[in-house]
């Protein structure tokens, strides 16, 4: 991946692809927003959205009924889709940059799995949900990342195939310690079992303003360090050499991308596979800068599981697909092909 | 580019933030009125008002929370076999539509549609259309989200007690307008399952025993769980009492040797599929005294056994001449 990079000249970056993954974004948030096992009537649909911007009055045309499902069900879940599949998208793409290495993951890193654990404490002690649960999940999730790296550094160097091993070992052990956990309070094991299978299902507004402002602030930060991730992605030593002050930066990107993973799990449980599918699919379309990896990660990784969660809640209606086994259905063979290209190069 | 999905993106948080109380359950206000208030009604007033129907409308609380019925519900979803079997028993069967994928009795239901409650999606919910909607288990939130339609929701879990099965019937009479059977038929199953303890006068009290509903991992109902406190109501000793419950789930996870260990003088068998002969068969449960040929096992129906609704009274019968079966060999 490195040797694409030239980070002494500011080459621009190429708007094409940007188009395009808006593009795509438009299309993903139009088909989550008309299509349901209710069916609304597309032109009565936009009509009504319309209405609902400010300073905008048409009448769609909806009864309460059909307008209600579609602003309380259905547009708060498709946004909510948006927003934690671009989070865990950048994530994703910021973890590969800053450990350098293709494979890694939200998920895979264990970074899912800690936050997890967070949130299954909070669940199981019936103690609050909201921020508690975010917070909670981002104490699991920054324990997890930096066993993950400790345990891989320990292991001998930052090979790609060590540190993902620790991952998996790190992750395994949380999620022991999950189940356990699970199992003390078998009241909730229903609500966490569904949790741990990724939902998103959701009523209203609340989620979405809940993950908004961590999302948020992980993207901001993430993309703001965009260059010195694609400096970082040439070598260590180079990057100092070149002035970025390399342990900070890979602290905040870590950070950062943590918050981010966690706030994603916190409302929607574990969705694996959005953090590696996404950066590579943009490697192999529109090139290996982060400078393009990260921005339009997130508007592949909203229009990714936007389109995840409409086959999750249409595939088998009127029961529900877990969106977790969609994007592993789909995630685990590209990340085969990933792991094979990887390990050739 | 990025500026323009910010803009996007703030655009739609705000309209968000911005009607969401607007958009709150259904008035019922038509929605042309909205320029006409009260005093604008004389054209409302040569139509008549609708039938009010006694009873209606009835305001239910649940663990979804308050819940209004405007009127006599005539398409209710019962989305756990239990509750299709009070609602059946109480004779508003006519106005169920919709059991779960485990809904087998009575065989009337046999017409109804099936819907899988495990992972149930909100919106194709609403696409059929119910007018009343029962869950015994909703972690998806699809109560919050029929209310937010403007459907009544009601959420009851297991009880723990035969009031708590009781309440849930009344619960169930009053929201379809069928209060006084409901309160018939818990009268009735108060009369039958008195008259079954007064007939077994004390005879089973004392009695130690196995209530098996898990036969891989042995989570078993103690004396605090609904079935276990039927058990309890006849004085009967029930070997999981003895295991620790920390978390008071009810159902305690046993281990083979523990039952072994316990020899319960009958064994209740309330899973599908086990026998005397498959339990007789796993390693060392030849030693259980129930299990030789004078002991005694009771084949429970699994069906009655883990439902609480009016075949408690069937489930009590069965425990009863299982006790009658257990002297005899005395």
């Amino acid at each position: 991946m490195a040797e694409a990079v030239a980070p002494l000249r500011r080459r621009t970056v190429r708007v094409a692809p940007f188009v395009w993954g808006v593009a795509v974004l438009g299309a993903a948030l139009a088909a989550g927003v008309a299509l349901g096992a209710v069916s609304l009537p597309v032109r009565a649909v936009v009509l009504e959205l319309l209405d609902r911007l400010p300073l905008i009055d048409v009448e769609s045309g909806l009864d309460a009924r059909q307008s209600a499902v579609l602003w309380q069900i259905r547009a708060p879940r498709v946004v909510l889709a948006g927003l934690v599949g671009g989070t865990l998208a950048v994530a994703g793409g910021a973890y590969q940059g800053v450990f350098r290495n293709p494979l890694a993951d939200p998920y895979l890193l264990g970074v899912a799995a800690g936050a997890g654990l967070g949130a299954t404490v909070v669940i199981a002690s019936g103690g609050g949900g909201g921020a508690v649960l975010t917070v909670a999940a981002f104490v699991g999730a920054v324990a997890a990342v930096v066993a993950t790296y400790a345990l891989g550094r320990a292991a001998g160097g930052r090979s790609t195939a060590t540190l993902l091993l620790a991952g998996v070992t790190v992750a395994a052990f949380f999620t022991a310690v999950q189940t356990f956990v699970q199992q003390l309070a078998s009241d909730t094991i229903r609500e966490v079992f569904a949790w741990i299978l990724g939902r998103l299902a959701t009523v209203g507004w609340a989620d979405v303003r809940l993950v908004l402002p961590f999302a948020a602030i992980s993207t901001a930060v993430l993309i703001a360090h965009r260059r010195h991730l694609d400096v970082l992605a040439v070598g260590e030593e180079e990057a100092q050499t070149l002035g970025v002050p390399t342990t900070r930066v890979r602290i905040v990107v870590v950070l950062a991308a943590t918050l981010g993973t966690a706030a994603a799990v916190a409302v929607s449980g574990l969705i694996g596979f959005v953090g590696i599918v996404v950066p590579h699919a943009i490697r192999l379309a529109a090139g290996t800068s982060y400078r393009i990896i990260l921005p339009l990660g997130f508007v592949g990784g909203a229009a990714f599981l936007i389109v995840a969660d409409l086959v999750s809640r249409t595939i088998i209606a009127p029961a529900e697909l877990p969106i977790g086994v969609i994007t592993a259905f789909v995630g685990a063979p590209f990340f085969g092909f990933i792991l094979r290209r990887s390990i050739q190069s | 580019m990025r500026r323009l999905l910010l803009v996007l993106v703030l655009a739609l948080v705000a309209a968000a933030c911005g009607s969401d109380e607007s958009a709150a359950p259904a008035t019922t206000a038509p929605p042309d009125s909205t320029t006409a208030p009260a005093t604008t009604a004389p054209a409302d007033s040569t139509t008549l008002p609708p039938l009010q129907e006694p009873g209606f409308p009835v305001t239910i609380t649940s663990d979804a929370g308050t819940a209004t019925v405007e009127r006599r519900p005539e398409r209710i979803a019962a989305l756990s076999s239990v509750f299709v079997e009070m609602l059946y028993a109480i004779g508003a069967g006519d106005q169920v539509f919709a059991g779960d994928l485990f809904t087998n009795y009575p065989p009337e239901t046999d017409s109804l549609e099936k819907i899988d409650s495990f992972n149930l999606n909100a919106e194709a919910i609403i696409e059929l259309d119910p007018d009343l909607v029962v869950l015994s288990f909703d972690p998806g939130d699809v109560a919050a989200s029929l209310e937010a339609v403007g459907i009544p929701a009601v959420l009851m879990g297991t009880p723990s007690s035969l009031n708590g099965a009781y309440e849930q019937i009344q619960l169930l009479g009053d929201a379809t307008g069928r209060s006084s059977e409901a309160a018939e038929l818990i009268d009735q199953m108060r009369t039958d399952i008195k008259e079954i303890v007064n007939e077994l006068d004390g005879k089973a009290r004392g009695i130690t025993f196995y209530h098996e509903t898990d036969p891989f991992d042995f989570y078993t109902p103690n004396s605090s769980s609904f079935v276990g406190a039927l058990y309890a109501a006849l004085g009967m000793e029930n070997i999981a009492d003895a295991a620790p419950d920390e978390f008071n789930s009810g159902f305690p996870q046993l281990s083979p040797e523990f039952i072994v260990e316990a020899n319960p003088q009958m064994i209740f068998i309330a899973s599908s599929g086990e026998s005397v002969e498959t339990m007789a068969a796993r390693p060392g449960w030849d030693q259980l005294s129930a299990l030789r040929a004078d002991g005694t096992v009771v084949l429970l129906n699994p069906d009655v056994a883990s439902r609480w609704g009016p075949r408690v009274v069937d489930l009590l019968r069965a425990i009863a001449q299982g006790v009658e079966r257990f002297y005899e060999t005395l």
